[in-house]
């Protein structure tokens, strides 16, 4: 107890119980962003139990591919966090700050795929309030009912959306990483910030695993489907 | 480890007049930056009191108006869209600008890392981040409150609030977002710090009633205000899109709105009730002179609300729409929540029987809370019967049932809390006279203001509406009288606390001859409260195991 | 937190094995399913999510504080659909 006396905030006994509470409050609040997403995941599950045949038609027209490659993608991004989380465990700096930069940068591949499906879903007219053609819907055989195709598109850039604000943080959260590591404060012996924030980063990835079979795989697919 | 910080009944020096001690968290240090970047969790405590003391008088004030304008039946006083945006007001910052925050934020901040031997919660700088979110969220919407206003009332229900309302829905919604944030943040510091800084020795079951309550309603911040918060964007995004998920043009359920907002406004009247119940817990015990009866029941009681409060929601909708067998599985789960409130009372009771009773000011708080608390909790009952909401849905009785709840509970507790720890918190005691009186007006202008409510909604007066037919005159002018009865003594406190700030005797360590770890440092504390951690080695209300001394 | 540091070698495993798993929700996504696919494709996810939060987010090696704030999210997503599914599954049932 009395070794780690540096590390340790006033009100806190030893690093032990301090390192426990900073994993602990951040599994709460992960449990508030369960309720934060689950909402939404409430609501999509309603009417996607009402409305199975039109949402899945809506949902064949979205982009499976890029949908995919972003999954790997971010998976990736996780796989390079937790690595971070070891290199400042196992006191090797170079390795950390490479990992942190990784994860930063697959994330900003995300956005990059993500930007271009966003202009592919409003150059094909997938956008609700914006550019979006009903009778396209009803003329399909079998005809979908343009209503419930909006209300699933409606909650596609919801859903999206509220990940890539979450993502957003995480990338500004990396960035204080990046700044502490060069400062050289991220250490073996204070290595929770990276821990904590990668705790963060997987939740959000375990959103978008979630993501990608509600809205991209809730119907069938062709080969020609696949495109960019 | 010396005598002194082993909790346990210290009967004070009889000899010495209680001082002040020289250093302590007041005075440690001055000015306006020590305050706005204070991690002390007791100037926090401060800060909320005054933003939530503010907030609750104008939210009062918007009660005022509401009041006036039903003393006479055509509503002359007011035109009906500035009634609709007052009693909106008045719903939106009573209930998450005061109830909600209130117990948690302003007692419960300050107190509950003394009752577990810490020296701060486990997140000084999250507490400091959330008042500051707290504040931002409240002055948003104020701002959206007064530029214009917002005529939802406080649940915005769809489509209205998303289609025909014209007016600032969003900046409101917006406001109560943020503020959310800053409930969740309270109630994470409080779990950990509750989970991980208690004082050696001070097991589960040694921890006082309020922190159990704390606990418990910790958990329902935690996990209810999300979902609010989604509910609220999903409100703002359809409105600000044009098109959106509860729009029933497009196959959309308005229906799906209000089971996502009451999973959140449901339990959290268990947020607002539950920490009140823990306060009610310390005062009765501590002025029976007895340990509280049956401590685990009452205990676990705390937890059992909270978990039964998030299964009992669609109660709010039996006339909504929803399914009829839904609808009586709600019915029934409601019932349930009624056996760990009841257990409470009854022991409470117990505790009181054959206790030695001394009727202090707090204690007179806390006598009215358990009367209108049963009062508000039983009419909870006939309102959970499918058959009678029914008839009384939309109506006052359901107004003058929750007002039992948050005004005869939530509040009344709140002023016994206040006024049993405001002598730890600022050191000094306040009139005994006055503040013996304001628990009276209060009660008696409470009771004039809500009962004849529940005969109105009976006779089939419907809420939210700014006239009335002439028969249902006298019912009200009874109420608006009560309401300004009800002003007087809510105005008494605020006059004679800060008065005895300046004036009043110094009230040292133990006032109340109460156990419990915050009564043994001195008033105020110290910076860190204690000097040493201090060590339990005794359950929380040990009062009928030492000598009753005569604390006055 | 456990003193013990995970082999990276674990890391890679886990990896290899959600990649695996993505790549067989899309390729499922191709075959005629009928009203199988959002099930399926939940399923997968469940084990991924259960793969990234045990070996990627520590929980195997965690204290059980963070294991009750885990679970309590997860039961309270429960109650959240199951209660809110009661009415919409049974809307229907009645017909007057």
């Amino acid at each position: 107890m009395s070794t780690n006396r540096g590390l340790v905030a006033h009100h806190f006994e030893d690093i032990e119980q301090q390192r426990d509470v900073e994993a602990f409050g951040m599994w709460m609040f992960l449990a508030t962003e369960i309720l934060i997403f689950g909402a939404v995941f409430t609501a999509y599950t309603v009417y996607r139990l009402r409305y199975a045949a039109d949402f899945e038609a809506a949902s064949s027209k979205l982009n499976v591919l890029i949908g995919s490659i972003n999954t790997i993608v971010l998976l990736t991004s996780s796989l390079t966090m937790v690595l971070a989380v070891h290199a400042t465990r196992a006191g090797r700096p170079k390795m950390l700050m490479i990992c942190l930069l990784l994860t930063i940068f697959f994330g900003l591949t995300f956005f990059g795929f993500k930007a271009v499906e966003y202009y592919e879903d409003y150059e094909e007219a997938l956008v609700p309030g914006l550019r979006f053609d009903p009778g396209e819907w009803a003329e399909r055989s079998p005809p979908a009912n343009a209503g419930h195709v909006q209300l699933m598109l409606v909650f596609y850039y919801i859903m999206t959306g509220l990940h890539a604000v979450h993502m957003i943080v995480g990338i500004g959260l990396l960035t204080w990483l990046v700044y502490r590591a060069r400062r050289g404060t991220l250490t073996p012996a204070r290595y929770m910030a990276v821990e904590v924030v990668g705790l963060y980063w997987h939740f959000v990835d375990i959103v978008w695993i979630f993501l990608l079979p509600l809205l991209y795989l809730a119907g069938t697919h062709r080969a020609s489907d696949l495109h960019f | 480890m010396s005598d002194a910080i082993v909790r346990g009944f210290v009967p004070q020096a009889k000899a010495r007049p209680p001082r002040t001690p020289e250093t302590h968290y007041l005075n440690v240090e001055y000015g306006v930056k020590s305050w706005l970047l204070t991690t002390d969790h007791k100037r926090i405590a401060i800060l909320y009191l005054i933003a939530v003391t503010a907030l609750f008088l104008l939210g009062g004030a918007a009660a005022t108006m509401i009041r006036l304008n039903l003393m006479t039946p055509r509503g002359e006083l007011l035109p009906a869209d500035t009634y609709n945006k007052l009693f909106s007001a008045h719903g939106i910052i009573m209930v998450w600008f005061f109830l909600v925050p209130v117990v948690p934020t302003v007692l419960g901040n300050f107190i509950l890392p003394m009752m577990v031997g810490a020296r701060d919660l486990a997140f000084p700088k999250l507490n400091l981040i959330s008042w500051y979110i707290f504040t931002i969220g409240g002055i948003i919407t104020l701002w959206a409150i007064l530029a214009g206003g917002v005529d939802t009332g406080w649940t915005f229900y769809t489509p209205f609030s998303t289609k025909a309302a014209r007016t600032n829905v969003i900046p409101t919604i917006i406001g109560i977002f943020i503020s959310g944030f800053s409930s969740i943040l309270t109630g994470l510091n409080f779990i950990a710090t509750l989970h991980r800084m208690r004082a050696p020795g001070m097991t589960w079951t040694r921890m006082p009633l309020f922190l159990w309550s704390s606990y418990a309603t910790s958990v329902i911040l935690l996990l209810a205000t999300p979902v609010l918060a989604m509910a609220l964007i999903l409100v703002g995004v359809e409105r600000a899109w044009g098109i959106g998920i509860f729009d029933p043009d497009l196959g959309g359920d308005p229906i799906l709105f209000q089971h996502l907002f009451w999973f959140y406004s449901h339990p959290v009247v268990y947020v607002m009730v539950l920490p009140a119940m823990g306060i009610v817990s310390e005062i009765i015990t501590c002025f029976s002179r007895k340990p509280i009866f049956g401590y685990i029941f009452v205990a676990w009681a705390s937890v059992g609300i909270a978990v039964l409060g998030f299964l009992v929601w669609a109660h709010h909708m039996f006339v909504a729409g929803q399914s009829v067998y839904s609808a009586q599985v709600f019915s029934a789960l409601s019932y349930l929540v009624a056996v760990p409130s009841a257990i409470k009372v009854f022991n409470w009771t117990a505790t009181l029987y054959k206790g030695s009773i001394s009727f202090e000011t707090p204690m007179l708080f806390a006598l009215g809370f358990i009367a209108l608390f049963t009062m508000g909790g039983l009419t909870g009952l006939m309102l959970a019967a499918l058959g009678v909401d029914m008839h009384v849905h939309d109506t006052y009785f359901i107004i003058a049932h929750f007002h039992f709840i948050m005004v005869g509970g939530t509040v009344m507790a709140y002023m016994a809390g206040l006024h049993y720890w405001w002598p730890k918190m600022t050191g000094r005691m306040y009139s005994d006279f006055l503040s013996k009186l304001s628990a009276l007006i209060i009660f008696v202008g409470f009771i004039l203001t809500f009962l004849p409510q529940f005969v109105l909604g009976y006779l089939g007066m419907p809420r939210r509406y700014h006239v009335y037919p002439p028969e249902f005159q006298i019912l009200n002018v009874m109420s608006s009288a009560g309401a300004s009865i009800l002003a007087v003594g809510y105005l008494l406190p605020l006059i004679y606390l800060i008065w005895s700030l300046f004036a009043g005797k110094a009230a040292g360590p133990n006032p109340w001859g109460a156990t419990g770890l915050e009564w043994q440092t001195p008033s105020p504390p110290p910076p860190h409260n204690f000097d040493e951690t201090p060590v339990v080695t005794s359950g929380p209300y040990e009062y009928a195991t030492e000598e009753i001394t005569d604390v006055h | 937190m456990s003193e013990q540091l995970t082999p990276t070698k674990t890391y890679y495993s886990v990896f290899a094995a959600l990649v695996a798993l993505t790549l067989l929700t899309v390729g499922v996504s191709f075959f005629e399913l009928g009203n199988w696919h959002t099930t399926v494709g939940i399923l997968i996810g469940v084990v991924k999510a259960s793969l990234v939060a045990l070996f990627f987010m520590h929980l195997l090696h965690s204290s059980k504080l963070s294991w009750l704030a885990a679970l309590a999210g997860l039961f309270w997503l429960v109650i959240l659909m199951g209660l809110t599914l009661s009415d919409y599954l049974t809307r229907q049932v009645l017909d007057f």
